[in-house]
């Protein structure tokens, strides 16, 4: 791509690229290439998601990617002097980007072109494969197309594990004179930014896998629930949406199929409980995020009372390459029932930080350790939480558990959106069960009394218990507000809220004590 | 989320509130849509919008008096020049997270959901911003920091 001796250097524009300065990086790249007398063309991608070597600058030599990171600006002009621009060496060097083994050892299929495009340029996103999925879909019906999703043994991403076929078959057989696709882009639990990542690095893998949902189960408009805590992702979705709207791949007349599908994005207002599908409902609706009884699915009746297909960025950014590769080409990855890739994101007291998209099957192990190099601080790991905020604190007795949904769920474990934040020896588990409590007490609807009362309860006990009042009598207490709560609840908020207080009780009790 | 102090008098707060439900309104569910554009203009969702609202969507002022109040983000108080959002989750937890919230609260005299007495800072927890792998992040108004220490957070203060 190097023209007339212009050489193109790739500098992040994602959320967590630019918290750590990637910004200046390209400012004092242009600058000093100017200076130099250079000719560079900057291209501010998305981020690889290799999070500790952020900013991470590429260049391009003869076809071929060269990574050096982390970079900071004041670092910029030793790089010239270097000769980066011919992938000279340099202390900061990595070599080619796509051999650095965090990367090599993924199967980037969803993130196939993440970091690698400019986000914003469609001729990028088609250069390398985009649309070729809803080119495909716009000549099959909807039956076929659905089935294809079933084959691939896809599973909701967001957390669930539902099977995604078998949600958009009931979305395809419900009536309704209008049907809405929705994604649920409120990605609420700690430890994950893949959804982000998706949005704000490939976007239009997002819009191309709701179109061909739309266009799969009859459904003429679709909305993105996208966090308000995600600015850049809302900007950057607004924009690609605009963009594919200008190229007729949105529309009245999707790629001229004659079939119409429009998209917008709602952004959210800061609600974890908007992240339950049927919050989420309400809140697009206009209405305080408070869960809705089931039945009905929202499938049969969902947004404004219309059948609904509900999905997480992933599962939907998930069905392109699902629709150009086949069925079988993503369920050859995985292993039992859970196929395909799953985004894991390494999160916390982790030295490689990041996002690595596998096939199901590796250990936590070989993700903490082989993936991530063990803690940032080089103290032993304790404690890992898996799934987010409702879920279980797994023990390194367990981290030779392979990564499926089922086996997690053996031993009451969850795999949820993929998230791991880890904790090294110095956490006091007795505060993070009692944050598990408060989180839930900040963030419940208010619809039903186990979880509305019990988190309150919840962070009270559990304060009696590490101030040393009647010890013994408060876990006991707190054992049986904890099975009201998962007996009890509405929704997975008050059900699940109480599965990380569980994990410290039964694995870390020596941290629930009176102190 | 811009926070664009509010310099109008209430007449025209009124007339601007009153235009922006008016132009929403005929989205499906505009509420939210209304309530975010109202926040982005005057920097808050002032009492004096909900009857106004209310009257634009037929609701009843209950009705949209309890969307204001639902969610974290929307705020019926004017804030400072700048709003510090600060992740109280558990990536950032894992990093120091708890001590950089003492630090912030200690060094600006307030705790959250408060501005400090000079008007430029509004402090405010968030869960997650997504930077779980740059932990402990903040936001600035828009702008997202990772890796933030104490030493940081004061340096950014500075700048900011």
């Amino acid at each position: 791509m190097t023209q007339g001796g212009t050489v193109r250097v790739f500098v992040p524009r994602d959320t967590a690229a630019r918290s750590l300065g990637a910004d200046a990086v390209a400012r004092a790249i242009e600058e000093t290439a100017v200076e130099r007398g250079e000719s560079i063309e900057l291209v501010r991608n998305g981020s690889r998601g290799l999070y500790w070597l952020e900013p991470l600058v590429e260049v391009e030599v003869d076809g071929i990617r060269h990574a050096y990171g982390p970079v900071a600006a004041a670092g910029v002009p030793g790089l010239f002097r270097a000769g980066f621009l011919a992938a000279g060496e340099h202390p900061a060097g990595l070599g080619p980007t796509e051999a650095i083994p965090y990367l090599a050892e993924q199967s980037r299929l969803t993130f196939a072109r993440v970091g690698i495009t400019d986000p914003l340029s469609l001729e990028d996103y088609r250069t390398h494969g985009g649309y070729e999925a809803l080119a495909k879909a716009v000549e099959l019906d909807g039956e076929q197309i659905v089935e294809i999703v079933t084959e691939s043994g896809l599973r909701g991403r967001g957390g669930a594990a539902f099977p995604t076929g078998i949600k958009w078959r009931t979305v395809l057989g419900a009536e309704g004179a209008q049907k809405y696709v929705t994604c649920n882009a409120d990605e609420g639990d700690s430890g994950t930014f893949a959804d982000r990542m998706i949005m704000e690095s490939d976007p239009f893998v997002l819009i191309e896998g709701m179109t061909i949902a739309g266009i799969a189960v009859g459904a003429t408009q679709g909305y993105v629930y996208l966090r308000t805590e995600y600015p850049l992702a809302i900007e950057i979705m607004n924009e690609a949406i605009g963009i594919a709207e200008a190229a007729g791949l949105l529309g009245e007349n999707v790629m001229d199929s004659g079939k119409s599908f429009r998209l917008e994005v709602r952004e959210a207002a800061g609600a974890y409980i908007c992240g339950e599908e049927t919050s989420m409902l309400e809140s697009l609706e206009g209405k305080r995020g408070m869960i809705r009884y089931r039945p009905p699915l929202p499938a049969i009746k969902g947004l404004f009372g219309a059948p609904t297909i509900v999905n997480n960025v992933i599962t939907l950014a998930s069905v392109p390459i699902i629709l150009a590769r086949g069925a079988k080409y993503y369920q050859d990855y995985g292993t039992g029932r859970s196929r395909g890739t799953l985004t894991v994101q390494l999160a916390g007291n982790i030295k490689r930080g990041g996002l690595v998209e596998i096939g199901f099957g590796k250990t936590l192990r070989e993700l903490l350790e082989g993936f991530g190099g063990g803690s940032a601080t080089g103290r032993p790991i304790r404690a890992v939480q898996a799934g987010g905020p409702l879920g279980a604190y797994v023990h390194p007795s367990r981290f030779d558990a392979p990564l499926d949904y089922e086996a997690f769920a053996e031993f009451g474990a969850m795999i949820g959106h993929g998230g791991l934040v880890v904790f090294d020896d110095t956490v006091d588990m007795g505060e993070q069960a009692r944050f598990a409590m408060e989180f839930c007490a900040i963030e419940s609807c208010g619809k039903c009394t186990p979880c509305r009362i019990g988190a309150v309860r919840g962070v009270e006990v559990i304060d009696r218990i590490l101030s040393g009042v009647d010890e013994a009598g408060n876990l006991v207490l707190l054992k049986e507000l904890c099975d009201t709560m998962v007996a009890g609840s509405l929704c997975a908020l008050g059900g699940m809220a109480p599965f990380p207080v569980l994990s410290v009780l039964d694995h870390f009790p020596e941290d629930l004590r009176a102190r | 989320m811009s926070n664009k102090p509010s310099g109008n008098g209430s007449d025209s707060s009124a007339a601007l509130i009153r235009e922006i439900a008016e132009r929403h309104a005929p989205r499906p569910g505009p509420l939210l849509p209304i309530l975010h554009a109202i926040q982005d203009e005057l920097g808050f969702v002032p009492s004096e919008a909900v009857p106004i609202v209310a009257g634009v969507l037929n609701l009843s002022r209950a009705e949209v008096h309890g969307v204001v109040s639902f969610y974290h983000l929307l705020r019926d108080t004017p804030p400072g020049r700048q709003t510090l959002y600060l992740c109280r989750a558990e990536a950032c937890q894992a990093m120091g997270a708890r001590d950089l919230e003492r630090h912030a609260k200690e060094k600006l005299g307030v705790d959250f959901h408060e501005t400090t007495a000079d008007g430029r800072y509004s402090l405010e927890p968030i869960y997650c911003l997504g930077n779980c792998a740059c932990s402990p992040a903040i936001m600035i108004d828009e702008f997202v920091y990772g890796r933030v220490t104490p030493e940081r957070f004061d340096a950014l203060i500075k700048e900011a």
